[in-house]
């Protein structure tokens, strides 16, 4: 009964806010029908649009759309020219499309421009074409028209085409239509079989041949994926599903021929084909739960893609992709952009954050001459950049490099599916062989006979079952934690997971926001706040905006502040900058300290500030340690911060001012010592860590680096999301043991029965599909209890 | 002998043209959007320049 009155006051700033008419985000009372003038812009033009519709199609739809801005990209220059270039298309990721009213928004909206020929957005696929009539230069206007509705735009990219265009997944749907085709008509003949015990010898013949024309080409093209794999694995020497797979339905094959030639009671061309078809109806599902994360990953990825500006030595400026810069040239950093390549300050001084390589919270001011690492971002004004390295020799390359390694480690994985046909392959051939020489040899029937005990001891032990066991649990599990917002990309990253004990977290951007926040002081004079803000507004520094941020009313930015890099901002009398620059004594600081003074004799005012945690951080560590894991903090940050937020958390294990280095060597040691560890890290300071871990995991807005490294991006805000990952890898693990367990136990019955010769191909088909079915149930469990 | 005659091939020749249609949807980009298709049916007067 205590939960109720806690609901209804967590219920009651819902009712007192309107929500947004656009966005649907609450609006606080009295601020009109829109919560930022944004959305009152995307109302405007929708309405102007005559797509008022809109509102009503998307009422089904979940979470808001604002109007976002369109990211720093050469739009014409992408457009490709058709009919001598009267005509010119452009493909677009449209990050936000939701629901069909979206696509019927964007879609309507660019058909409403006379110029656009033809408009036609994807809401799998998240891909928008668009065809108009007139210059390539109308691209930019275009896609900002879809921004400006609300949705993130970006160029379609290569990675957006792997991610989606997926041939082989075509190739499997083609092959289980083709298998569900031979599997349908095989079955019809064999039923004939089956009940016609009063069927003449030569009707009996013409219908076994006439399975065999079907099965014969179907076992053959709609096997091939199997027959490939298996192929590959036995390049590699070793044993997995695949093979079995593959030997039984190519057995099965083999014996139905020769029982079609000597005119036999019964063939199996109807089990060979419905293996077949079951198991590649597993692996479609299988495919299609992990494209949808793989593309979610790759739309992550493109929406942070941007180009370079390289100033050119006749002073013009131009766009382009980064692989194109050589090193020499100049480039041009503008205030917020992310540097794409290492290089050299050119001149003046630059304030960058670095978070992102090193994990420092605080940025770090770079003279003219210094080395600027690829990956920091520029918060001071506009600077230009030497470059020193290509994209391919530079920092980022090295990174990457080091992660394409670590990946084809993780490759040799063996995944639990193929550790138990490493079991069970050996032991079901040498059972067929045996009752073949059995009934051959020991029985004295003719080799033909011997056959059909031996292949149906082979079919009856369902390869399929098992085949199917962890497939099954995937599906179930990958879709389950996609609904939550958690995106796996890689086959064997739930059972890496599952298996973790100790769990090492980043702290700068993964338990932290990443972002200084203002500290409540009470001591703080009155209008100190709203004067130090005003000097603050004109600034970029992360303190300032902290600072505007934290004003509660709206601030008005004081006219010719001037900027002293390195120490603060000064207006007339006023000054807002380090201690040493207000004349304030300089104590021992916790943390970030802000000094605002108002005269020359006015005493300095402080403003205290530290890099959150994230709400639920708290939440986080504590469910982690309920699962079993230890915790510990591992940070490049500074000594006093990270000890402050491992004290917060309750961590007693932490080490500050790390290296990427020294994160790799400390998983490398936890490995050694027979750990587990789980990596959660944001930074490209941690990609190589994240790398090596048994399983990482990265937060939706980590660097394209640690995105790629990690096994599951967490999509969803927040990091209750991993706890509740780790759960459902472990139910997953645990249903997929289940399954296998269950299709051995199976076995015991079966085997034996096939190879006393008891088993008929009816039977055969009927402990195939019984298996199957409980194998899949059982998976169904996991989905039901991971969104509980 | 002559029902078998003239309704084993029938049912093969119907399954072979199910099997050339699902050929001809899978070339033809029919499952690339699924979730797109199932919202485009409830769009009223599409709006297309020519």
């Amino acid at each position: 009964m205590t939960a109720l009155p806690a609901r209804l006051d967590a219920a009651e700033p819902r009712l007192s806010a309107a929500a947004c008419a656009h966005c649907g985000a609450p609006v606080p009372p009295g601020a009109g029908r829109f919560c930022c003038t944004g959305c009152e812009g995307a109302a405007a033009l929708i309405s102007g649009l005559g797509l008022g519709a809109f509102y009503h199609k998307r009422e089904a739809a979940s979470g808001g759309i604002r109007p976002t801005a369109l990211p720093p990209v050469d739009f014409a220059t992408r457009a490709i020219p058709s009919r001598g270039g009267a005509e010119h298309s452009l493909d677009l990721m449209v990050a936000g499309l939701t629901c069909g009213a979206c696509v019927w928004l964007v879609e309507q909206a660019l058909a409403a421009d006379p110029d656009v020929l033809r408009a036609r957005a994807s809401l799998a696929t998240r891909r928008l074409t668009v065809t108009w009539r007139g210059p390539a230069d109308r691209a930019e206007a275009l896609a900002s028209l879809v921004a400006r509705l609300g949705f993130q735009v970006a160029p379609w990219s290569a990675a957006c085409l792997r991610a989606t265009e997926d041939e082989e997944g075509k190739a499997l749907l083609r092959a289980l239509g083709i298998a569900a085709f031979g599997a349908s008509n095989v079955m019809m003949l064999s039923v004939a079989v089956w009940v016609g015990s009063d069927m003449g010898e030569g009707t009996r013949g013409l219908m076994h041949w006439l399975a065999a024309l079907i099965a014969l080409p179907v076992v053959l093209v709609a096997g091939m994926p199997f027959y490939r794999s298996a192929i590959g694995a036995m390049r590699a020497g070793r044993v997995n599903m695949d093979l079995a797979v593959s030997l039984g339905v190519l057995a099965t094959t083999a014996m139905s021929l020769s029982e079609a030639v000597r005119n036999g009671p019964y063939t199996w061309f109807d089990g060979a084909t419905a293996l077949l078809a079951l198991l590649l109806g597993g692996r479609v599902l299988d495919r299609a739960a992990r494209r949808r994360a793989r593309q979610a990953c790759a739309e992550l990825l493109a929406l942070q893609s941007a180009e370079v500006t390289r100033l050119e030595a006749d002073g013009t400026a131009h766009r382009l992709g980064a692989e194109a810069v050589r090193p020499g040239d100049r480039l041009l950093v503008a205030p917020g952009e992310r540097l794409s390549l290492d290089g050299v300050l050119e001149e003046g001084e630059a304030l960058l954050d670095t978070a992102a390589i090193s994990g420092e919270s605080l940025p770090r001011r770079f003279a003219a001459g210094a080395a600027l690492p690829a990956g920091a971002v520029n918060l001071g004004a506009a600077l230009v950049q030497r470059v020193t390295a290509g994209a391919a020799e530079g920092s980022l390359a090295a990174v990457a490099r080091l992660l394409e390694r670590a990946e084809q480690a993780r490759g040799r994985y063996v995944s639990i599916a193929d550790r138990a046909a490493r079991l069970y392959v050996p032991v079901v051939h040498v059972v067929a062989a045996a009752t073949f020489l059995g009934w051959w040899l020991g029985m004295g029937v003719s080799w033909q006979a011997a056959l059909v005990p031996a292949v149906a001891s082979l079919i009856v032990t369902c390869p399929c079952g098992l085949a199917i066991a962890v497939p099954a649990v995937q599906v179930v599990a990958v879709g389950a934690l996609f609904r939550r917002g958690v995106l796996t990309g890689s086959p064997t990253a739930l059972e890496r997971l599952a298996a973790c004990d100790v769990a090492v977290l980043d702290k700068t951007g993964t338990l932290t926001t990443g972002r200084p926040e203002l500290l409540p002081d009470a001591d703080r004079p009155e209008g100190a706040l709203e004067a130090a803000a005003a000097l603050a507004a004109s600034s970029r520094h992360p303190l300032s905006r902290a600072l505007v941020a934290a004003c509660p009313t709206s601030v008005r930015a004081a006219g010719a502040v001037e900027e002293i890099a390195g120490a603060g901002l000064l207006h007339g009398e006023e000054r807002l900058g380090s201690a040493l620059f207000c004349g304030a004594p300089e104590v021992g600081e916790e943390g970030p300290t802000l000094w605002y003074r108002a005269g020359p004799q006015a005493a300095p005012v402080a403003f205290r500030f530290a890099d959150p945690l994230r709400p639920d951080a708290a939440e986080a560590v504590a469910a982690l340690r309920d699962l079993g894991l230890e915790v510990e903090l591992l940070s490049g940050d500074a000594p006093a911060a990270v000890a402050r937020a491992a004290a917060s958390l309750g961590i007693t294990e932490w080490r500050a001012a790390a290296t990427p280095t020294d994160k790799a060597a400390r998983i490398e040691a936890l490995r050694a010592a027979g750990r587990r560890p789980l990596m959660l890290g944001d930074g490209i300071n941690d990609a190589a860590a994240l790398a090596l871990a048994n399983a990482s995991a990265t937060p939706a807005g980590g660097t394209d680096l640690a995105q790629a490294a990690a096994d599951l991006v967490l999509r969803a805000e927040g990091l209750s999301a991993l706890p509740a990952a780790v759960r459902t890898a472990r139910r997953a693990q645990r249903a997929a043991r289940g399954n296998i367990a269950f299709s051995l136990s199976y076995n015991v019955v079966a085997v034996p029965m096939a190879v006393l010769g008891f088993v008929t191909p009816l039977i055969a088909s009927l402990v195939m599909a019984s298996s199957s079915l409980a194998v899949i149930l059982n998976a169904l469990r996991v989905g039901r209890e991971a969104s509980e | 002998m002559n029902a078998l005659a003239l309704l084993v091939p029938l049912a093969l020749g119907l399954g072979m043209l199910a099997l050339l249609f699902f050929g001809w949807t899978l070339g033809n980009g029919q499952y690339d959007d699924p979730e797109g298709a199932a919202s485009r049916i409830l769009f009223d007067d599409p709006k297309e320049n020519s």
